[in-house]
């Protein structure tokens, strides 16, 4: 059974078209001059230049950016630590319990986190003053604590597969616990970090459900600014903001498979 | 059960275990909290302040003077036949939604297992590249598709097999259509993970022993290819459940989908009690596929030592 069947190759091919043709639609009509969606009045850029005039916009986009970069970097942090306790330490009081928190989020419908943390952070308001307003922090806790278990699922999949010898000989030799983590596992660990860490930001980056939660007035994350435009329909400007962010991942992907076959080599060593 | 830490030096450990206690404490806080949060919410009565409901434990002159429960926010549910419709509804899409999944990502999966390994590699690329882009704009991007006036439409005119616009935006037709294709790789990937380690020595032995190919698939691959079944169906149907951002821009105004209905009573009614009695039935819906799928990953990592 090699899988050459006529009727599974049209089904397969279906497949894929299903998943590219919206994108490459949009990346199409990005660059139609028309404001009618459908007709071609040629190409133009014009929707990109609307794009920065609409200080709105960019002002959510550098928002959603800063609160992107910084939950993503506290989220590897934490699930790496997650992670490793969950894999190392054989008697852990409440593993369970962790283990379960840190699963959980995976599969929780988004609607019920962003009204549970909405209701926590306005318990914690009334109970310590804190937080007074709800915006950037609040949207950042909340997307830390999400992103935290897809980091756990990316580095313990790493861990598994891990040659735990280097570590224990670097320990054999004297090396101090600390310096031994930082020296020797953190580089082993360094593909499943950076891939965690990208998971978090692009997650960070498109929540729409719990950010709009958790938010304040004033506080209006690029999902949220785009969801308002586009439940009333299809706008150019919105086809050219989805080009660009096609154009950031196809960047970042080719940068992050360079890297890694560079990396391959040395691995091999 | 040989765990990999016995090799260490459990001492060595040490700093790891005062370390987790800040991850620990974060989710505790920040995930379980919450969730005893709308508990309480969800048996207050609704009133007009700010906190909009009556607080659980009341406190008098004297202290603590007793707790305040009421289950009416839950008698208001069950009494409510819409919400029991548009819970059975938003099961009902779900189920349905997963079941396209899997009759999609189950072939896909299983062409992609039995490629060589380069190109394996690549195709499995193609599934996952997508899921890097925004999903809010991917489910955007069938608006312009779907519309009346959308490129779907104008070619099925244009080549006359229809002479006026189907309508496919805006009913449930759009919301299957958007759930199977924005999970799709959640369906592909552990269909794919347990496909790729099946033995085809074992199909071998099936032809051998003089099984039709399609006889094979049904005796040998299939059964053996149940826990990716359950692991890709749990992955899409959870999620679908309680999925808002699909029904509200595909989804027509009779689309009856629990996410949505949560959404306006917290942003348009303001009602927080039946919010969280909403969101308390909900969770408890999803209770046993979530135990279900936690204990498959359980198993999974157990099996990957």
């Amino acid at each position: 059974m090699k899988g050459r069947s006529p009727g599974l190759l049209s089904i397969v091919a279906f497949g894929y078209a299903l998943l590219y043709i919206p994108i490459v639609s949009v990346v199409i009509y990005s660059f139609n001059d028309s404001r009618l969606v459908t007709l071609w009045g040629g190409f133009s850029l014009r929707w990109y230049a609307s794009l920065l005039e609409d200080e709105n916009l960019v002002e959510a986009a550098l928002l959603s950016f800063r609160i992107a970069i910084v939950s993503a970097t506290f989220a590897t942090a934490l699930g790496a630590i997650v992670a490793l306790a969950l894999h190392r330490l054989t008697r852990l009081r409440g593993k369970l319990l962790l283990s379960g928190m840190v699963t959980a989020p995976l599969v929780m419908p988004e609607i019920i986190t962003g009204l549970a943390l909405l209701f926590l952070f306005i318990s914690m308001g009334n109970l310590i003053g804190w937080p007074m307003n709800r915006g950037a922090t609040t949207i950042t806790i909340a997307h830390i604590t999400f992103s935290m278990a897809y980091v756990v699922v990316v580095v313990r999949s790493r861990l598994a597969g891990m040659d735990e010898s280097l570590e224990e000989a670097a320990m054999d030799l004297g090396g101090r616990p600390l310096a031994v983590f930082f020296d020797v596992t953190v580089p082993m660990l360094l593909p499943a970090l950076i891939s965690g860490w990208l998971l978090s930001f692009t997650l960070s980056l498109d929540d729409l459900v719990i950010s709009s939660f958790v938010s304040g007035p004033g506080a209006t994350t690029l999902p949220m600014y785009i969801f308002a435009k586009v439940r009333l329909g299809v706008t150019p400007d919105i086809n050219a903001i989805t080009t660009i962010i096609i154009a950031m991942v196809a960047v970042a992907v080719s940068v992050a498979s360079i890297v890694s076959s560079r990396r391959r080599p040395d691995a091999a060593q | 059960m040989s765990e990999p830490a016995e090799s260490h030096d459990e001492r060595s450990l040490h700093w790891l275990r005062r370390a987790v206690r800040v991850p620990y404490f974060w989710l505790l806080l920040f995930f379980l909290t919450p969730f005893l949060i709308i508990l309480k919410i969800s048996l207050a009565e609704p009133i007009v302040a700010q906190p909009p409901f009556t607080p659980l434990l009341e406190w008098g002159a004297a202290g603590f003077e007793g707790l305040r429960v009421t289950f009416s926010n839950y008698a208001f549910l069950f009494q409510d036949g819409y919400y029991g419709i548009i819970y059975l509804s938003s099961l009902k899409m779900a189920a349905i939604g997963t079941l396209l999944c899997l009759l999609l990502g189950y072939p896909m999966a299983y062409y992609i297992a039995r490629q060589p390994p380069g190109r394996r590699h690549l195709l499995l690329l193609a599934v996952i590249l997508p899921f890097w882009i925004s999903f809010l704009l991917r489910v955007y991007a069938w608006i312009g598709l779907l519309n009346n006036r959308g490129i779907i439409n104008e070619f099925l005119l244009w080549t006359g097999i229809i002479d006026a616009p189907l309508q496919m935006l805006y009913n449930d037709f759009a919301v299957y259509l958007g759930i199977v294709y924005s999970y799709l790789p959640f369906m592909i990937l552990p269909l794919y993970a347990n496909l790729e380690r099946l033995d085809l020595d074992l199909l071998d032995a099936a032809a051998d022993l003089g099984a039709r190919r399609w006889q094979a698939f049904v005796d040998v691959t299939l059964p053996l290819s149940v826990p990716g079944i359950i692991g890709g169906c749990l992955l899409v149907f959870i999620p679908a459940v309680g999925e808002f951002t699909i029904p509200a821009l595909l989804g027509g105004a009779d689309t009856l989908m629990i996410g949505r209905v949560l959404w306006d009573e917290f942003f348009v009614n303001r009602d927080w009690p039946v919010a969280s009695a909403v969101s308390v039935v909900l969770l408890l819906l999803l209770i046993a596929p979530i135990m279900w799928f936690q204990r498959l990953q359980t198993r999974e990592h157990e099996a990957a030592r």
